[in-house]
């Protein structure tokens, strides 16, 4: 057996801009066990579910992450919209699909500028990041906002896209794809990205079922759960299949996120295409949720998971979201056991952690 | 889109005494632990595991209501990947939980109010 000793990684690390922390028992250059720590900033918004009432909280859900907050607000109000047994107006359905495939891409691309920046292709990290800019542009043509849209609403959307608009994002995909085209040929064949990525942090299938891991994260390791599959929104509508990976390794995990920024591409435009041209953008909601709900969404790190419960008052008795991040650190643990002391910023940046969902 | 027959969601009522058994049976029976959270409703807890199957979605919630004083046993031996959801019920709710593999005894998050979400105390410091 080699020197052990214990390194403290985080809370404040280059590849970390929120806080976690992981304690990791090396032995030499080897880790042999990671124990993570959270909570630096818990911020407690699910007892926010009996201070607001419900129609308040879509904005407390929103607020959730800054990164994938479009999709906080739709699980949020799907849920809600579950008790009341409505069914939100088609138009809307296809708007929210349009702004979630968005926001999957800008959140796909923040995190390949963050990988490339963590194996040192400080070039490629601004190539993926000058393309997200466009797509938070599209954001604010068509929301007004960035990053928090406010365009949900318990019973459907409170903004419509107009015809113009449809059009600027359907052209200005047409150029992203093309760019994308050109980051993606470096992802996959660059020899010094390969060598940092393939066989790197190798998850099993049985593995990251047993951790109970979520999202790219898990398909990337052969475990074929997207829940676009459960068909909220409009994706029943659309041509959507999962896109899974057999390797395992921190190669495959970028694989998976590059491959669905093009699964996204197509299907804003499939959406854009078949979006009916009606005007009810809501159904109206009575009285107040009674019962109870579980609503799973995919969120561009995985499936979040929002248990909403109401006793026929306007403050619920409790709000649950448990978001990808904290499915994913177990898993993370796991991975970091036998890796190489200089690969764990990488490793942990696999996972695309979103440490303040995980601290919602 | 990929068609698969996703069936209705299960939610099932379940005793303590049955947790372990309960879980066991249904990972074995092919569904991956999903979430576990803590509620306080009415002087009780209602805590709820959820479980989803590999192949089809299906969403199956063990539900156990008990008194605060009922102490729960881990399903960690069983579940791993419970660790986080069952610290967070005994630290936001003050749910006695015992036998947690790593269990971070009220320090997972750093908050300075004991127990917040769960019963108020009476006559002592918040």
């Amino acid at each position: 057996m080699g020197n052990r000793s214990v390194i403290p990684f985080g809370p404040q690390h280059p590849v970390l801009p929120e806080p976690i922390h992981i304690d990791l028992v090396v032995e030499d250059e080897k880790v042999v066990e990671a124990v993570p720590s959270i909570g630096f900033i818990h911020r407690g918004l699910e007892s926010l579910a009996g201070k607001r009432d419900f129609n308040q909280l879509v904005y407390v859900a929103e607020r959730t992450c800054g990164i994938c907050s479009f999709q906080h607000g739709m699980g949020y109000c799907e849920a809600v919209e579950h008790i009341f047994g409505v069914e939100v107006p088609k138009r809307a359905k296809y708007l929210r699909t349009i702004w979630a495939e968005l926001a999957r891409m800008h959140s796909h691309l923040l995190w390949l500028g963050l990988l490339a920046d963590g194996f040192g292709y400080e070039n490629l990290f601004y190539q993926c990041w000058r393309i997200r800019e466009r797509i938070l542009d599209l954001h604010e043509l068509t929301a007004g906002g960035r990053l928090i849209f406010s365009v949900n609403k318990v019973g459907g959307v409170l903004k419509d896209i107009p015809e113009d608009k449809l059009k600027e994002i359907l052209r200005t995909l047409d150029e992203v794809d093309d760019e994308l085209r050109v980051i993606r040929s470096v992802f996959f064949e660059d020899r010094s990205v390969i060598s940092r990525l393939k066989g790197v942090g190798v998850l099993t299938k049985e593995q990251v079922n047993e951790l109970g891991a979520v999202g790219p994260f898990a398909r990337a390791s052969g475990v074929r759960v997207d829940m676009r599959t459960l068909g909220y929104a409009a994706y029943p509508e659309l041509s959507f299949a999962p896109i899974v990976s057999n390797d395992g390794d921190s190669y495959a995990r970028c694989f998976i996120r590059m491959m669905e920024l093009f699964q996204s591409i197509k299907l804003i435009r499939e959406a854009i295409g078949k979006i009916p041209a009606e005007k009810e953008l809501e159904v109206p909601i009575k009285g107040n949720p009674d019962g109870e709900y579980f609503m799973r969404v995919e969120q561009p790190r995985g499936e979040a998971f929002y248990y909403v419960k109401g006793s026929g008052k306007p403050f619920l008795e409790r709000m649950r979201i448990r978001t990808p991040t904290f499915a994913n650190i177990p898993a993370l643990c796991e991975m970091l056991k036998n890796a190489d002391l200089a690969d764990v910023g990488l490793l942990v940046l696999t996972i695309d952690p979103c440490i303040s969902c995980t601290e919602r | 889109m990929e068609q698969i027959n996703i069936p209705e969601d299960v939610l099932e009522k379940t005793e303590v005494s049955d947790l372990l058994k309960r879980a066991l049976e249904l990972k074995k029976a092919g569904f991956r632990f999903s979430q576990a959270h803590a509620s306080y409703i009415d002087e009780k807890f209602e805590l709820s595991y959820s479980f989803s199957n590999y192949d089809n979605y299906g969403l199956h919630t063990l539900r156990i209501v008990i008194d605060p004083e009922t102490e729960v046993p881990s399903i960690t031996e069983i579940i791993p990947a419970a660790v986080f959801y069952e610290n967070e019920m005994k630290e936001l709710y003050g749910v006695k939980i015992s036998m947690i593999s790593v269990d971070y005894n009220n320090r997972l998050y750093r908050i300075r109010q004991e127990t917040p979400m769960g019963p108020k105390k009476t006559g002592g410091e918040e």
